[in-house]
């Protein structure tokens, strides 16, 4: 069950994209959800398709493993484009009982829905799996500096992240040994009807909010014990700073934008 | 009653990903009512995933487990989880009920027992670990965490299984509430002849109670066999990471000077026998000599009081 949540998890490498600043990551990363959401042509996203499996490619072995999380997802999509079809009104494709709600435009919509909704996915794993957690909230923390003249302070927001994103798989292991022991007292998780179901997952439930509250406050005071007193004259031990990878990133993105941006407002 | 036999099992955690992880290794073992099973090793052994293989939590990835002689299907799996009970490590996490009477009549939810049935075994399974009636309608939160272990290990009990497993019941009981609850079920063993798998590092408890133990090294078998044959291979044991109890390291080096000494004591109880025996028989220390840090060698002038 667990051991297929592999989307989003970090695979340590050393391709171009791991080697890269986690602040250019997640800028292009932005850059690139803003053209996925731009593009309304096929030909577009055929490039963008192309470009993302070109970068994973070149990511190595462990990055295509990661990409297979994605699956479970795909039910999503589907069930996405299945609402799209039906739901959108439009020139009807023929005229013969429940098929006359399927319209061409619903057909386009949902095609295109589920091509961003991979894309998304596949773009936003490509940074997570590339990317240690901890320098992903330390480009975000950077990221965020110019946040402070409105009172926000990016330190605070990023150690939340990492915090949380840190005790992801720790509550997963513990929901999983939960689950262990509440099946071995003969407890049934999966059946019955679906009110059943919930109130059948409460064994897990109660128990790993008990643990994450307790996990809160034991980490709480570890941090306090160690003189943690927010960002506030914080030095660090890893330095931010661009490389050649961050170049060739740059320079790839800006490439396809250009490509994609020609193909949607200049041809034709 | 159950017998559960392993045959060259192997386990591996997520095959075919870049975790891949091979935790057993050809383990082969066999569990027969009224048996107290010891498996020991450091942590990290595969003494966890190894307990998760007797209720069927995990399935080998190859290797044969039968149970009273057949395979295990998918249907054998539901009644053994009823028969093998498992109490995991710090089993205090997965309380979640709003009273203690709840919490460990869980198990029995479906089982299609009377109330009054839940009611007696629930005071049997609450007697057994030593806890007070008047704890039934509190809420296992507020608890404290021996407290709240207890009424865990309760939980499991409640099911009268034929198959007890016991994973590091030691980390957070004071001694004597952990002599209480061993000695209890120790007597269900002899009494009702259920199989008790004891996982610990801590050697005393099995010198006292195990018949057999197992000993796992890097999820392959480093010992098995009899106690007392296990303690006295002191080598092998160190190099799995463990140490015989301290009472049987005393009486080894004292074997040195006394060569009249038995081997493979492993209770204090068994020593304090052996040094009556001795001194009946007329040996004591006094009459020997001992060979000093530096060189010289001594009578010692010690009195027989």
């Amino acid at each position: 069950m667990i051991q297929n949540l592999l989307m989003g998890r970090y695979v340590p490498g050393n391709s171009m994209l791991h080697r890269s600043d986690p602040r250019t990551k997640i800028l292009l990363m932005t850059v690139f959800m803003a053209l996925v959401f731009l593009v309304q042509k096929y030909l577009s996203f055929l490039l963008i398709l192309l470009f993302v499996l070109l970068i994973s490619s070149r990511a190595g072995k462990p990055l295509r493993n990661s990409l297979k999380g994605i699956r479970p997802i795909l039910f999503i999509a589907l069930f996405t484009m299945l609402v799209n079809i039906f739901a959108v009104k439009g020139t009807p494709l023929v005229e013969y009982g429940i098929l006359s709600h399927v319209s061409r435009e619903g057909i386009t919509l949902a095609v295109q829905i589920v091509l961003r909704l991979f894309l998304l996915l596949t773009g936003a794993s490509l940074l997570t799996a590339t990317t240690s957690p901890v320098s992903l909230t330390d480009g975000l923390e950077a990221l965020m500096k110019p946040l402070r003249r409105f009172r926000v302070s990016g330190h605070e927001i990023a150690m939340m992240m990492s915090i949380a994103l840190r005790f992801i798989p720790v509550l997963l292991e513990e929901a999983h040994i939960i689950f262990k022991a509440q099946i071995s007292r003969c407890a049934e998780i999966a059946s019955g009807n679906p009110l059943q179901k919930i109130r059948n997952c409460l064994p897990i439930l109660v128990p790993l909010f008990a643990s994450a509250f307790r996990r809160a406050d034991d980490l709480a005071t570890a941090m306090e014990a160690r003189c943690y007193r927010g960002g506030k004259g914080r030095s660090r031990m890893r330095r931010l700073a661009l490389s050649g990878a961050d170049y060739v990133c740059v320079a790839l993105m800006l490439m396809l934008s250009s490509a994609v941006l020609y193909i949607e407002y200049v041809s034709m | 009653m159950l017998s559960l036999k392993l045959e060259n099992i192997s386990y591996t955690y997520q095959p075919g990903t870049p975790f891949e992880k091979t935790a057993l290794q050809n383990i082969s073992l066999t569990l027969e009512p009224g048996m107290f099973f010891g498996l020991a090793g450091c942590s990290g052994s595969g003494k966890t995933t190894l307990i998760q293989h007797l209720n069927g939590l995990l399935r080998p990835t190859s290797g044969r487990m039968t149970v009273n002689g057949s395979m295990l299907d998918t249907k054998g799996l539901k009644r053994l989880r009823r028969q093998v009970g498992v109490v995991f490590q710090n089993p205090e996490h997965q309380l979640f009920e709003e009273t203690v009477y709840r919490d460990i009549s869980f198990g029995l939810s479906g089982s299609g027992l009377t109330p009054v049935a839940v009611d007696s075994r629930v005071m049997a399974a609450l007697a057994a670990v030593g806890l007070d009636e008047e704890i039934l309608q509190r809420s296992p939160f507020e608890l404290s965490g021996g407290e709240k272990r207890r009424v865990a290990i309760a939980g499991v009990l409640v099911m009268n299984p034929a198959v007890l497993v016991l994973d590091e019941l030691a980390a957070g009981l004071d001694p004597g509430g952990r002599r209480e609850i061993l000695d209890f079920v120790d007597r269900l063993r002899s009494e009702r002849g259920i199989a008790v798998v004891l996982a610990t590092h801590d050697m005393e408890d099995l010198a006292r109670y195990a018949d057999r133990v197992l000993v796992l090294q890097n999820g392959t078998i480093a010992l098995n066999g009899a106690t007392r044959e296990i303690f006295r291979n002191v080598e092998a044991l160190e190099s799995a990471g463990l140490e015989p109890p301290e009472i049987t390291r005393f009486m080894m080096k004292l074997k040195k000077v006394m060569p009249e000494i038995k081997e493979g004591i492993l209770t204090v109880d068994e020593a304090v026998l052996e040094l009556k025996r001795l001194h009946r028989e007329g040996c004591w220390l006094g009459s020997y000599d001992t060979k000093l840090a530096d060189g010289t060698v001594r009578a010692r002038q010690f009195d027989a009081a």
